[in-house]
């Protein structure tokens, strides 16, 4: 079990404010802003999703999170420190506390390691004091949890099928029991039906070991089943946050709902008596990001207003909305 | 509709029939063994059908489509039969290939990127197919391109003219790749995954496209993800380890299920509305492998269903309602499903 | 979309033995690894158990063709060819493969730390490279030897200052690509220090390339220590590589033309050896084959 520092029990385990990443590109416009503004928490033991197409920021904030691109502004606070504001020792330190799972499994493991190492490698990271034999304990331990066999530790990552390889980069990432683990598109790689054995396993660990997850998708049916809140992002800016039922039931946000429009449905009868038009343009380039609310040039109800305000996220029946008319769309 | 048994091409549509597949085989010698990318597959397409081929890696749905375009990787061994109109296309030779690809099968891709040459402006690229085709001139040429590109939507068409593919999104790329397709008029337009990399709001603007396409030629669309199938095609095939596991109108199969793996399948998709399962029913196992299959039912390793008999050879696709056929040796009722 | 990957049947010791496996079914690449094997023996053996050598002049047997006593026949000075052109061997594999593996280890940490380092480090240590790129290598050895005199020694610093170079740029192209990879991505999010990268991580990664360009810079370097030879620079009298026989052999082209074929037909041979070799291994190690 994942013990959370003392005194942080009611507190949500991941709360993030403001979070903005910018990268420097060539040519006229100088920045990219891919994550504006973007706050959200998570309580402990829950899995919070985002989700969103290209462009909206969601690797990024993980990364950012993670440590692996730097973000330009905001605060994600973890076990009472700021995670963006550690460095060096400190925060290769709190590495032990959060990990990641990315959408490419065979390429996050290293092609000239065996899988026993791939999966020890924590350990030897961040417990030197175990010896060999105890080391192995906890590795087959862990791929006989991840439904792997012993007489894969000596195989390589070539050799195994993708839903395989993501069982492998689970084991890994959960050696040290994180507090928080980072989902990056876990299942949009794998065949279909792995996906759902992979979804289940995710849940069983993060129930089993009291994890809070990250989970970032763009697939909304693989977020219904994992998460238990869900937030909404467009071009890298927040425009819902709300638990499953209300966000899949009554999506308060245009966006929100042209999402859940567009998603094919497996059932033809539903399909042809519910069809809807599509929602038309494409995403505006992140260079150059509409003015007030980023979805107002593809948003059926965009009124003046949402021309020259951004708006701000507010409650909105059971979810947060940033959206100037979310009261009139009902 | 297909015949399940190995009658040539008298098929209830006779000679009216489009595209009549019979016998299908590809196989790849490799290090690893003899692979059998597709195993004996019956197919049968009229005008104006849009159907759909449902498989996961492995199905051999990729190589089907690309055997009728006679693109295949070197070393691929072919047999069967593919006639197009009755003209038969296995072993056909370069020539007669290459004047049908284009003018009267095209295809397009899950990346629009394998269609288009970023160096070259997109204007050339969509008349390039015409001119070799038909001889059309410049100005005829152009003329037309405008019309396709304005049947797929994009906006300001001749702005696009000399543009490269890097200028446009994705989704305006395969846009253009579809009125490429289309542009000497084809019979039959072949599409592999052509959503899958696709934003889902672009991909809902795309299928709504090719449902509004499809009064221009027959289509083949070829996925994974059934919910696609169900929002375009009449009718489906469901491949699973090169061969045709079931096969019925789009409305029947969803509705009527028979066998175990579209069961499964179908139930492992979480849906947007509705009750929650708590974990999600999966199919076991891992997906198969094409160099070493089972010797008999190559899902049985996988199946809920399965029993002694399953193991002695391949079940035979036959029919279990009209128009309906599945390959599966189990009789019994299958779970109810939503 | 993700397409299965067949899984394989159960390999200990996973890429490598595959690897061999593979150099084994390159025909040329074993023909050349025999071949090689075969000279390096006879190169070995044949000074051992000749009653001849390779310095002692014999005035009574100058200009010997191939043939009876003497099987390679024997040069001006009476010596037999024979022994001298396995000495010749000798020389020329010592100095490329020790040369070679001198550059290699030089250029691939010079490499590597540029390409992990990045940023102005990696600016830095390769416009050294370019600049020492442009330093013309037989005005250097001139220089050196009219500096230092005529040194075995010599060649070797010369030719092992120059051939470095290439290989610090592929490493360092090896390393930038590497740095890339979502396995390295994933290593850093695990919390792996800098130390445990490099070694666990980035080194076993670019093993592969280093041990192909290492095989096909050893005919490079023989080749340098040839030319060196042949233009008087190298080894002394009455030692003599490769290079040095086939100087004295241009010399009686057309008198004796054994004296210039013979060593030339083993330079050839080696290092097409190395060569061909090279290539197999190129093709066994490169991961992409194995996809």
């Amino acid at each position: 079990m994942s013990v959370p520092p003392d005194g942080m029990a009611g507190t949500p385990a991941l709360a993030v404010s403001d979070l903005a990443v910018r990268f420097a590109v060539s040519g006229p416009k100088r920045w990219l802003q891919a994550v504006d503004g973007v706050s959200f928490t998570v309580e402990r033991g829950q899995t919070l999703g985002v989700v969103g197409e290209s462009g909206s920021g969601k690797s990024t904030i993980a990364r950012a999170l993670l440590r692996l691109v730097p973000a330009t502004a905001g605060t994600a606070r973890f076990r009472g420190v700021d995670l963006l504001a550690l460095e060096g020792p400190t925060l290769r330190a709190m590495r032990e506390h959060f990990q990641i799972i990315f959408q490419d499994p065979l390429a996050s493991l290293d092609p000239r390691m065996s899988v026993a190492e791939i999966i020890e490698e924590p350990l030897r990271e961040f417990r030197p004091a175990l010896d060999r034999a105890a080391r192995r304990g906890k590795v087959l331990a862990m791929l006989d949890r991840v439904g792997l066999a012993s007489a894969h530790l000596n195989r390589f990552p070539h050799e195994f099928s993708g839903g395989q390889a993501q069982r492998i980069g689970i084991a890994r990432a959960l050696m040290l029991q994180p507090e928080l683990l980072v989902c990056d598109e876990p299942i949009s790689a794998l065949d279909v039906s792995i996906k759902s054995q992979i979804a289940n396993l995710l849940k069983d660990l993060q129930l089993e070991f009291g994890i809070t997850v990250l989970f970032i998708a763009h697939d909304l049916a693989a977020v219904r089943f994992s998460c238990d809140r869900i937030l909404v992002l467009y071009l890298g800016r927040v425009m819902e946050i709300a638990p499953r039922t209300a966000l899949f039931e009554t999506p308060r946000h245009p966006y929100t709902r042209a999402l859940l429009q567009s998603v094919p449905v497996a059932d033809p009868a539903l399909a042809r008596s519910r069809r809807t038009a599509p929602l038309g343009g494409e995403i505006p380039s992140p260079l150059a990001p509409p003015s007030g609310c980023v979805f107002r040039t593809r948003c059926p109800f965009a009124g003046p207003i949402c021309g020259e305000q951004v708006p701000r996220l507010r409650p909105v029946g059971a979810s947060l909305v940033a959206c100037h008319r979310a009261e009139e769309l009902g | 509709m297909s015949a399940a048994l190995a009658a040539p091409e008298q098929t209830e549509q006779g000679a009216a029939g489009l595209l009549a597949i019979r016998g299908l085989r590809v196989a790849y010698r490799t290090e690893s063994g003899f692979l059998r990318a597709v195993d004996g597959v019956n197919l049968d397409l009229a005008p104006g059908e849009f159907l759909g081929v449902a498989g996961e890696s492995g199905s051999g749905k990729t190589q089907l489509l690309l055997s009728v375009m006679g693109l295949n990787a070197p070393g691929a061994r072919i047999e069967g039969s593919i006639r197009y109109r009755g003209q038969e296309l296995v072993g056909a030779g370069e020539r007669v290939l290459g004047s049908l690809r284009g003018a009267r099968i095209a295809m397009i891709f899950q990346d629009p990127m394998t269609a288009l040459n970023p160096y070259l402006p997109i204007g050339i690229q969509l008349t390039e197919g015409l001119r070799h085709h038909q001889g059309a001139s410049r100005s005829a040429a152009r003329r037309r391109a405008l019309e396709l590109l304005d049947a797929v939507h994009i906006p300001e068409p001749e702005r696009r003219f000399a543009q490269h593919p890097h200028e446009l999104s994705g989704g305006m790329r395969q846009r253009i790749v579809i009125a490429m397709a289309l542009i000497c008029e084809p019979d039959i337009l072949l599409a592999d995954e052509p959503t899958t990399a696709l934003d889902v709001t672009v991909q809902a603007q795309i299928l709504a496209l090719l449902r509004e396409l499809r009064t221009r030629a027959a289509i083949v669309l070829v996925t994974h993800d059934l919910g696609v199938i169900a929002e375009v095609a009449d009718r489906m095939l469901v491949m699973y380890a090169g061969r045709v596991v079931e096969e019925a109108g789009v409305e029947r199969l969803f509705e009527h299920t028979r066998h175990p793996y579209t069961e499964a399948l179908r139930r492992s998709i979480v849906p947007l509305e509705g009750p929650l399962p708590e974990r999600l029913p999966s199919i076991g196992g891992n997906p198969p492998n094409p160099a070493a299959l089972p010797p008999g039912c190559a899902f049985a390793p996988r199946c809920a269903y399965v029993f002694d008999r399953c193991a002695s050879a391949p079940p035979p696709l036959a029919p279990v309602a009209p128009g309906h056929l599945r390959a599966c040796y189990y009789d019994g009722p299958l779970g109810r499903i939503r | 979309m993700n397409a299965a990957v067949l899984p394989r049947p159960v390999r200990i010791g996973g890429q490598w033995r595959e690897a061999w496996e593979r150099l084994c079914r390159h025909r040329p690449a074993l023909v050349a690894l025999a071949l090689l094997g075969l000279i390096v023996l006879l190169a070995l053996l044949v000074p051992l158990v000749s009653h001849h050598d390779y310095a002692t002049p014999n005035w009574d047997e100058l200009y010997q063709p191939p043939g009876g006593e003497h099987l390679l026949g024997t040069d001006g000075l009476g010596r037999d060819l024979l022994v001298r052109v396995m000495w010749g061997c000798r020389i020329s594999l010592t100095v490329g493969i020790a040369a070679s593996l001198v550059s290699v280890l030089i250029g691939v940490l010079w490499g590597a730390t540029a390409g992990y380092a990045g940023g102005t480090t990696d600016s830095l240590m390769m416009r050294t490279v370019d600049i020492l790129y442009t330093v013309p290598f037989i005005p250097l050895v001139i220089v050196l030897t009219v500096l230092f005199g005529r040194n075995f020694l010599l060649v070797f610093v010369a030719i092992g200052a120059v051939s470095w170079l290439d290989i610090a740029r592929i490493v360092r192209g090896q390393t930038l690509s590497l740095k890339n990879r979502e396995f390295i991505e994933a290593a850093r999010a695990l919390g792996v220090s800098d130390r445990t990268m490099i070694v666990r991580h980035i080194v076993p990664n670019l093993l592969g390339v280093v041990i192909i360009y290492a095989t096909l810079t050893v005919p490079t370097v023989i080749l340098f220590e040839a030319f060196l030879s042949f233009l008087g620079l190298g080894v002394h009298a009455p030692l003599a590589s490769l290079g040095t026989l086939i100087a004295d052999g241009a010399n009686h082209m057309k008198s004796h033309p054994y004296l210039l074929t013979i060593p030339a037909v083993f330079l050839t041979l080696i290092i097409c050896g190395f060569s061909y070799l090279g290539d197999g291994l190129r093709d066994a190690l490169d991961p992409r084959s194995a996809r």
